[in-house]
């Protein structure tokens, strides 16, 4: 336990908040505490989740994402044409072909980022806008709601029922965020790529000393994150049951707030899934306790941005104070 | 003279194999020769030092071994006993040899153990990774060292020092039979060194060659036994240390005779300027009460930890005292930034100039304002590019700053000749009292002289100069009174016209 605090500290600050957070909620509301209440939070956080244990790998090799939103938004469009095409489908060509397509849109930003040398965030505005303007330019912003019947149907992986009779059920995208997760952390943690993934996001130059092959980093990073991208937008449409095509916008902000907020340095380097979950988790839970306590739906984002900027200034504190502590000993 | 290299004391190399042989090395760059027919040899679990002022060619050569620049043809390249035509940085590190650069090149949010083991994830298959196979590589290679460090820490939580011993474990890690070392010492503390020294001398004795490359001439003599000295891209020549004294090796790099005596003379009547009494911040320094006069170098020596940076932070109006009172020309002085201090006439040049005292990627002429930005400007509050020029012009010549244009990035200038802006842009704020932080870190031999001659120039002109340094005959040869402080306390005052150099040293470093 110690040595997990020592070795994760912002991910066990965010820990303790939620902790926090949920004992407050519970007692301030009947509501919260119930298994109806959780499995809902994981049921509508799971996408958030998927892109952002893609965007933290972007984030470990030291770049940063603006597109994958925007991506996963082509991604559902050409998959309902693609469906369309080969008459039908199901969900392992579903997922092939999502992430297929994912995958290949990343790649572009991995391309456009090593080839010419560009920033990340510089390229990924770029890809972003151009990605959007396509898609509502050949959409004329239309809806889709004739989707596959297996893509909407909904598919329960785990049910039970409460003492007080009602269902509680966790959907199909939980269990591929669980697989995103599993998968994201043996990659990162657990494979010699992803801990050059780390050592390039730390010091490029090094990385490149000790004859790391950058291209192929960022073509890893950036596919990883293309293919969650493709995934959580299939997972999305599933929820959703329709297409539509700005309707991710700005997600991306939430998401590389949460993954942020989890512990990943902007700059790379640091970073984990545990962190990611925990902070897709914050903002969910404290978004689901101001609605249950009855909060202005309007007052949310104002309040996610408070608790945003204090976990982070909270994290900036206590390093101020190590750094303190260390110039004092030396 | 240094004796040139004789077969029967010190170092025998002659009974050794060599670890590698290079004979007529030339390297041209565009027409400018940087190494012109040089030999160099090190024999196998040799300590030897390569000295040389900067642009003497050290670093070209070091190049050129590890592979990283091809030699002229004709070169010869003999690496344990093999003749090699063309080397690779990879071949190169195949045959054992490792550096361990300037700047690390380590991986600072890692742990000690991935970042020693870290040859071990190189390869573009994936793998799986053993954690604990990493750890017991790292244990071995620490073991090797005799250091005990813990494993789990990430990097950046560790001195400098400690990052140092964890290059070298990576280095072993690989199998390197030679390592270079760039300036190893530059950043680190006496105690620190010695403990880095007793590293090297346990890489010796395994049969590990150890190349240094360093500007501090007395550690330099301590731990090699033969020093080659190169001068402008030339072989001075192979001389055993044993024998060799500082003063000598300064003459054989630089190619001029520097006189080393006492700078010291006597300002006891002079005007007090900055007066601190009883002056104490909690954890840091206590009770510290000194005097600079006008004209008067104060010297101020200690370990580092001893408190005197943390003293002089205080001082710049950086941190404030818990107790105790500054006065300066007779008058308390409260200061609740550095902005009141340069106000008040206290200028400081830190310690850390490349990160802290400069902005490397500007101008140096823009470096060169910033503290004096409200005085260049108009009355639109504009600056005026004429004042600019007037005041970039003025410090250029009087520190005999060496720049192409005042346009130049500062990061294109030498060592040297970046302390002279950073003093310049302090001066620039015509202090009263004027801070150096460790002044002649990284600079090299010959530029330390003139960084030494202007701040005898300045006190001459009548600055209160309070000189920081660890280097303890930077003080005694520089300074007419010195301090020594540890543990945050004041504990002797010298004059160095009634100590000897060997003196002052054992007292602080004992």
């Amino acid at each position: 336990m110690r040595s997990f605090i020592r070795a994760y500290p912002t991910e066990a600050r965010l820990f303790a908040v939620l902790v926090a957070i949920c004992l407050f909620l519970s007692l301030a509301s009947d509501s919260f505490f119930t298994l109806g209440n959780f499995a809902s939070l994981l049921n509508n956080n799971s996408v958030n989740v998927i892109w952002a244990v893609g965007l933290l790998v972007v984030l470990i090799a030291g770049g940063i994402d603006i597109s994958f939103a925007v991506a996963a938004s082509v991604v559902q469009y050409l998959c309902v044409y693609a469906f369309e095409a080969i008459g039908g489908g199901g969900w392992v060509i579903g997922f092939l072909v999502a992430g297929g397509i994912g995958i290949t849109i990343g790649f572009i930003n991995a391309a456009l980022i090593h080839r010419f040398r560009i920033i990340s965030i510089v390229v990924t505005i770029a890809t972003y806008n151009a990605m959007f303007g396509l898609l509502m330019f050949i959409t004329s912003g239309r809806y889709l709601y004739n989707l596959p019947e297996w893509w909407t149907n909904r598919v329960t992986i785990f049910e039970t029922q409460t003492a007080q009779g009602t269902w509680v059920e966790l959907a199909l995208p939980v269990a591929v965020m669980a697989g995103a997760m599993a998968a994201t952390w043996f990659l990162i943690r657990h494979t010699t790529t992803g801990r050059q993934l780390f050592a390039f996001g730390d010091n490029p130059e090094g990385a490149r000393r000790a004859g790391i092959n950058i291209a192929l980093m960022q073509f890893v990073a950036f596919g990883w994150m293309g293919l969650m991208a493709g995934i959580g937008g299939l997972m999305q449409a599933h929820i959703v049951q329709e297409v539509v095509p700005n309707a991710l916008i700005g997600r991306e902000l939430d998401v590389l707030a949460a993954v942020v907020l989890g512990g990943a340095r902007l700059g790379g380097g640091r970073g984990s899934v545990l962190g990611c979950f925990l902070g897709v988790l914050l903002v969910a839970v404290t978004q689901n306790g101001l609605n249950l306590l009855g909060v202005s739906p309007f007052a949310f984002k104002m309040v996610v941005g408070v608790i945003i900027l204090s976990a982070i200034s909270m994290s900036n504190l206590k390093l101020a104070g190590l750094v303190k502590v260390m110039r004092g000993g030396r | 003279m240094g004796a040139m290299i004789q077969k029967d004391d010190g170092f025998d190399a002659a009974k050794s194999e060599p670890a590698i042989r290079f004979g007529h090395v030339s390297k041209v760059f565009g027409g400018v020769r940087a190494l012109d027919d040089v030999s160099f040899e090190v024999g196998r679990g040799e300590v030897h030092c390569l000295a040389g002022e900067n642009g003497s060619g050290k670093s070209t050569l070091i190049k050129i071994i590890t592979g990283v620049y091809r030699p002229e043809p004709g070169a010869e390249m003999e690496y344990f006993g093999k003749a090699e035509t063309s080397v690779t940085p990879n071949s190169a590190r195949g045959r054992g040899i490792a550096v361990i650069w300037q700047d690390l090149a380590l991986f600072p949010e890692m742990t000690v153990a991935e970042n020693i083991a870290f040859d071990t994830l190189l390869g573009i298959r994936p793998r799986l990774v053993s954690h604990k196979g990493m750890r017991d590589t790292a244990r071995a290679a620490l073991a090797k060292l005799g250091v005990d460090l813990d494993l789990e820490a990430r990097l950046n939580t560790l001195p400098i020092a400690q990052r140092q011993v964890v290059a070298i474990a990576r280095a072993l890690v690989s199998d390197a039979r030679l390592i270079f070392m760039d300036e190893p010492t530059a950043s680190l503390t006496q105690a620190e060194t010695d403990h880095l020294l007793a590293v090297v001398r346990t890489l010796s004795a395994a049969g590990v060659a150890v190349v240094f490359v360093s500007h501090r001439l007395a550690e330099v003599l301590e731990i090699s036994s033969r020093v080659t000295v190169l001068r402008d891209g030339r072989l001075v020549g192979v001389y055993q240390t044993q024998g060799m004294t500082q003063s000598r090796l300064t003459e054989l790099m630089t190619g001029k005779t520097f006189d080393t005596v006492v700078g010291a003379r006597d300002t006891a009547a002079n005007r007090k300027v900055l007066e601190i009494e009883n002056l104490t911040r909690r954890g840091e320094y206590e009770d510290v009460s000194l005097v600079v006069r006008a004209g008067e170098i104060l010297g101020l020596t200690g370990l580092i930890g001893a408190g005197r940076t943390e003293l002089c932070h205080t001082l710049f109006g950086m941190t404030r005292p818990d107790r105790g009172t500054i006065r300066l020309n007779g008058k308390v002085l409260t200061m609740n930034s550095n902005r009141d201090a340069v106000a008040a006439g206290i200028a400081y040049v830190s310690e850390d100039r490349l990160a802290l005292g400069l902005v490397q990627p500007q101008s140096i002429a823009d470096n060169l304002v910033i503290p004096v930005l409200d005085r260049i400007s108009g009355a639109d509050g504009l600056i005026s590019r004429r004042k600019k020029g007037d005041l970039v012009r003025k410090w250029l010549v009087d520190l005999a700053i060496k720049t192409g244009r005042p346009e130049d990035a500062v990061a294109t200038l030498s060592g040297g000749n970046q302390q002279r802006v950073a003093l310049a842009k302090w001066l620039a704020t015509e202090p009263k009292v004027l801070i150096l932080d460790s002044p002649t870190v990284g600079v090299d031999v010959g530029a330390r002289a003139g960084i030494y001659k202007i701040v005898r120039a300045l006190a001459d002109q009548g600055l209160a100069i309070l000189l920081i340094s660890d280097e303890v005959s930077e003080v005694h040869f520089n300074a007419d009174r010195i301090l020594h402080m540890a543990g945050g306390r004041m504990i002797g005052e010298y004059d160095p016209r009634r100590t000897t150099l060997h003196e002052l040293e054992e007292a602080v470093y004992a």
